[in-house]
């Protein structure tokens, strides 16, 4: 009897033997792959994380609160909207591109991220613009560690973040409230601070979308607004970048936005604050409480003009 | 329809938002921010009143219903009763009664400026909803003070989108009825005083002044 070996197989379809010969192991690696897309964000709690000196002992604001009461436009512009709308976030697969004035763009991957850096406990405090403020305990790492990955060419002085623009899965794009994507940029230096972190989960456990997963920016001594969610990119820059807030209202929104108690914004007061969860107002710090830290990122600077 | 009838439980449903406001601030049900909760619903709820009073005429007319501006004092009353309680809420909670900081907002913060002067308008017009008042300033003139309300729901709609950030989406559903409400009634002038000079009234005496409110 005459076998013909069948003729409709193309060669490229044929399986190559190292692969063949590691078939069991192709299964076992697939079947893995499959299970973890089942576990939400692909991944457990990130455990309790390394302390950090940074961190403040205040009482830090219900998780509820934290995770149901959002500025996250992108989500609707209700407080209580994005912890609603915000479980359709796609947040795998998720890349990092860092580009801009640099030697060497670079696009990583999310896994690749987590793995840059131990991730540390920070509880810092968050004023939000409109007068509330929060005590969140992040997990996340220093903004420097994910900068260090490229080489800055000698013209870099700002770092834009640019964040996600998913259509399909975020209701409030369709709307023009905001110029989308929504942009956020700090002076390199800023940035670099080692207080300015990019949070990977907050209460120990992995960043909630409605607070801005997989990667969000926290400048603790700024506005929440200067807090990107969602960072899909990092620029480096020789101008200021023009940030979303800037671009809706830029007699409102200055570029450097930082919590000042004396510099008050058109629509509030800036002097006292309504932390979550209590009944009267507390004053509000220079530099949230991190003046300290930061004000000598801002000698001889005019803060009532460059607001 | 004896107004009579309709009058008790309608005041008991215009109590529906501070009771929803009270009981939530009990049971905590209000959100992260209770307060701001409280302070924004009780205005929006005057905004509402303040729209559901402007709306008894143009229903009236087209309905035929006279029975129903016999409602309209008790709603206009209850604009002026959440206004006020707006307003309490941002003095008592928002600031304390710090007097100087709440004058310091009055003057810097056009979005406050303009509530206030919405507030002050509406402070007579609570004022002379009265037989008494009615009665000592001749209803011409009561009606003419009474007229302010127009320019009320125009400055309350203003400040509602200069305290909105970003998103004027729902001031701008607002000013949309309200642009309706007073359209409509320069619709009717207009149409009146088309007749007027279609000779469709008998000569009057000069400078009458067009009906455009119930005369009972």
């Amino acid at each position: 009897m005459l076998i013909r070996p069948p003729n409709d197989i193309a060669p490229s379809e044929i399986t190559p033997r190292s692969l063949f010969d590691r078939r069991r192991e192709f299964l076992r690696l697939s079947t893995g792959v499959a299970l973890a897309s089942l576990l939400p964000a692909a991944q457990a709690k990130l455990g309790p994380g390394r302390a950090s000196a940074y961190s403040i002992s205040e009482t830090p604001t219900p998780l509820k609160h934290v995770t149901g009461y959002n500025n996250y436009y992108e989500f609707g512009t209700d407080k209580e909207d994005p912890a609603r709308t915000a479980h359709s976030l796609r947040v795998r697969p998720w890349t990092l591109s860092i580009e801009g004035l640099v030697k060497q763009p670079k696009t990583l991957g999310i896994e690749d991220i987590l793995k840059l850096a131990p991730v540390e406990e920070r509880i810092y405090r968050l004023r939000c613009v409109e007068g509330w403020s929060m005590v969140i305990p992040w997990l996340g790492f220093p903004v420097a560690t994910l900068l260090k990955q490229v080489e800055p060419l000698g013209g870099a002085k700002y770092v834009e973040f640019v964040t996600a623009v998913q259509p399909e899965t975020m209701p409030g794009v369709r709307s023009r409230v905001l110029d989308w994507p929504y942009v956020e940029g700090l002076r390199l230096d800023e940035a670099m601070h080692p207080l300015a972190i990019i949070a990977v989960g907050l209460y120990g456990d992995v960043l909630p979308n409605q607070n801005g997963a997989p990667l969000r920016l926290v400048v603790p001594w700024k506005y929440g607004f200067k807090s990107g969610k969602s960072i899909v990119k990092i620029r480096f820059t020789d101008k200021e970048p023009r940030t979303a807030w800037m671009k809706a209202a830029p007699q409102e929104y200055g570029f450097y936005s930082n919590v000042n108690p004396e510099v008050d914004h058109p629509r509030w007061s800036q002097a006292r604050e309504r932390r979550i969860g209590e009944f009267s107002k507390r004053q509000t710090l220079m530099f949230n409480g991190y003046a300290e830290q930061v004000s000598q990122l801002y000698t001889g600077m005019d803060l009532r003009k460059q607001f | 329809m004896n107004p009579a009838l309709i009058k008790p439980p309608l005041f008991l449903a215009c109590l529906m938002p501070l009771a929803y406001y009270a009981w939530g601030a009990q049971a905590d049900t209000l959100g992260a921010n209770p307060i701001e909760a409280v302070t924004r619903g009780l205005g929006t709820w005057a905004l509402n009143f303040l729209l559901i009073t402007l709306s008894v005429t143009p229903l009236r007319k087209y309905s035929g219903w006279a029975w129903l501006g016999r409602l309209r004092r008790m709603l206009g009353l209850f604009v002026f009763f959440y206004a006020t309680l707006h307003l309490t809420t941002y003095l008592w909670f928002d600031q304390f009664f710090d007097w100087q900081a709440i004058a310091k907002d009055i003057l810097k913060r056009p979005f406050i400026t303009v509530g206030m002067i919405t507030f002050a308008l509406l402070v007579p017009l609570a004022a002379t909803s009265n037989a008494f008042a009615i009665r000592k300033l001749g209803g011409r003139r009561w009606q003419e003070l009474h007229r302010s309300v127009y320019l009320i729901g125009l400055l309350a709609v203003l400040h509602y989108s200069w305290m909105v950030k970003a998103d004027v989406s729902k001031p701008l559903l607002y000013a949309s009825l309200l642009g309706v409400l007073l359209g409509l009634r320069v619709w009717w002038r207009v149409q009146e005083r088309n007749r007027q000079l279609a000779g469709a009234y008998l000569p009057k005496p000069r400078g009458r002044i067009i009906p455009l409110a119930v005369r009972k």
